[in-house]
């Protein structure tokens, strides 16, 4: 039910005489119309996050980069805590 | 499909499947809130990827499964005796009532339609101005911003044959129910990614802080998942409790304000009944009176009994994580996804549903 999936503005516009702002958005080979009333900053090409026919969230690339790189960094992490104690213990 | 296959990377997962196992020294058992992730783990074959140790218990977070069974009652009188135009999502439609389901009353010629979105079901009425739509507008916090658009949408056009039949129900007293049951021992919980989408993360510190639980907000993809556990494990391996965002390039620690505002102008928290679980107090959204003509529980006079839980079905004990689906006694006999005793048979994301679509995964 919470299924939201990620696709990119293509086009925007207003419907019912200016007063909803629309948008249609690619998903993979898919284009279908959503909402773009929660998230008014969005613009065309913009990642935005599609639940029930209604952007949510636009989707951040840096922090989507931050992700895929977790590992690296609390490995990086982990050997600094190590070094502290390392030096705290005097070994 | 970008933020979408990069998360679904096979060697990222195995990364993750081993810095969990490196970094597990005790058993641990995790709650998932969200059907969806529950279905993402069960269906990636992550349950019996992860080291034994590690439990992974299904919450309660699938809308469909705890809408009560006189709501659906109530949908299928409405559609069937009132003669409306009833629609909602694909699920909803297909969970039994204690007169049939939805699509039943839809075979024997109710006017029942499956709908992708609440905004359809606006436009639907406006082609029908001599037809009441009602649009059975189940959910999380996720979902309520929609449904809450389509009020106003309504509104701004002027109509006033739509309304909706409210069945919103809200993740943090579900936690509290969830961590007040003795038999549920969560030790770590994953957050519903889409739903802090709306809501910010502001209600779980309170929440990390009171049961003294990390809580982690989580994505849905594989890696999502497991980064969102090895978060959970890291914390609990150090004996910490806080809220954590792995789900970050998509939630932000505000939620979304315009989304917010939208289900402010529309809903109204109030008690709610979970099925399965009972009444949880302030835990759900109904319509706010000044709404009332677009809330078809106001609108239509609608006095039916209520109909006993079905006895054999043991869903409000999966809904809290007591009992795994595989340890109901009708699992896959008398109940299957053609034939549903229960709601979490029927939905995608239902626990039950997950286990016996993906059997040999789970």
């Amino acid at each position: 039910m919470c299924l939201a999936i990620p696709g990119q503005i293509k086009s925007i516009e207003y419907q019912y005489n200016g007063m909803v702002k629309m948008a249609k958005i690619l998903f993979g080979g898919i284009t279908k119309e959503a909402s773009l009333d929660m998230v008014p900053h969005a613009q065309i090409g913009d990642y935005v996050l599609v639940h029930v026919g209604v952007a949510i969230s636009v989707i951040d690339e840096e922090e989507a980069l931050k992700t895929l790189s977790y590992l690296e960094e609390i490995g990086e992490l982990d050997e600094l805590v190590e070094s502290a104690q390392i030096d705290r213990h005097g070994l | 499909m970008k933020f979408l296959f990069e998360y679904r990377n096979p060697e990222k997962v195995a990364q993750y499947l081993d810095e969990i196992t490196k970094t597990v020294t005790r058993p641990w058992k995790i709650m998932e809130l969200c059907g969806g992730q529950t279905h993402s783990l069960v269906k990636n074959g992550l349950l019996a990827l992860l080291p034994p140790s590690i439990q992974m218990v299904h919450g309660p977070g699938c809308p469909v499964c705890v809408t009560p069974l006189h709501l659906i009652d109530k949908a299928v009188y409405l559609a069937k005796e009132k003669k409306v135009i009833l629609c909602s999502f694909g699920d909803m439609i297909r969970v039994p009532g204690s007169q049939g389901s939805l699509l039943e009353a839809k075979a024997t010629g109710a006017d029942v339609r499956i709908l992708y979105s609440p905004l359809e079901a606006v436009k639907l009425a406006q082609q029908n101005p001599d037809r009441e739509v009602v649009f059975f507008a189940v959910g999380f916090e996720t979902t309520a911003p929609a449904n809450a658009l389509s009020v106003l949408h309504a509104r701004q056009i002027g109509l006033t044959n739509y309304s909706i039949l409210a069945s919103h129900v809200l993740v943090p007293p579900a936690i509290d129910a969830v961590m007040a049951d003795e038999a549920s021992q969560i030790q770590g919980i994953l957050a519903a990614g889409h739903v802090c989408t709306i809501m910010g993360v502001g209600e779980y510190d309170e929440l990390a802080k009171r049961h003294q639980i990390p809580i982690v907000v989580t994505g849905f993809e594989p890696v999502d998942l497991l980064q969102g556990i090895l978060m959970t494990i890291r914390q609990l391996e150090a004996g910490q409790a806080f809220v954590e965002n792995q789900y970050s390039r998509v939630v932000h620690a505000e939620g979304n304000p315009e989304a917010r505002r939208a289900i402010e102008e529309v809903f109204v928290v109030s008690d709610r009944e979970w099925r399965g679980i009972g009444t949880i107090p302030q835990s759900g959204w109904e319509v706010k009176p000044n709404l009332a003509s677009f809330d078809a529980t106001a609108k239509f006079d609608v006095q039916i009994p209520q109909a006993p839980e079905c006895a054999d079905c043991i869903a409000g004990l999966v809904l809290k994580g007591i009992k795994k689906p595989v340890e109901c006694s009708q699992f896959g006999k008398k109940c299957t996804p053609e034939n549903p005793l229960g709601a979490p048979m029927v939905s995608s994301e239902g626990a039950c549903a997950a286990y016996y679509h993906f059997a040999d995964l789970a």
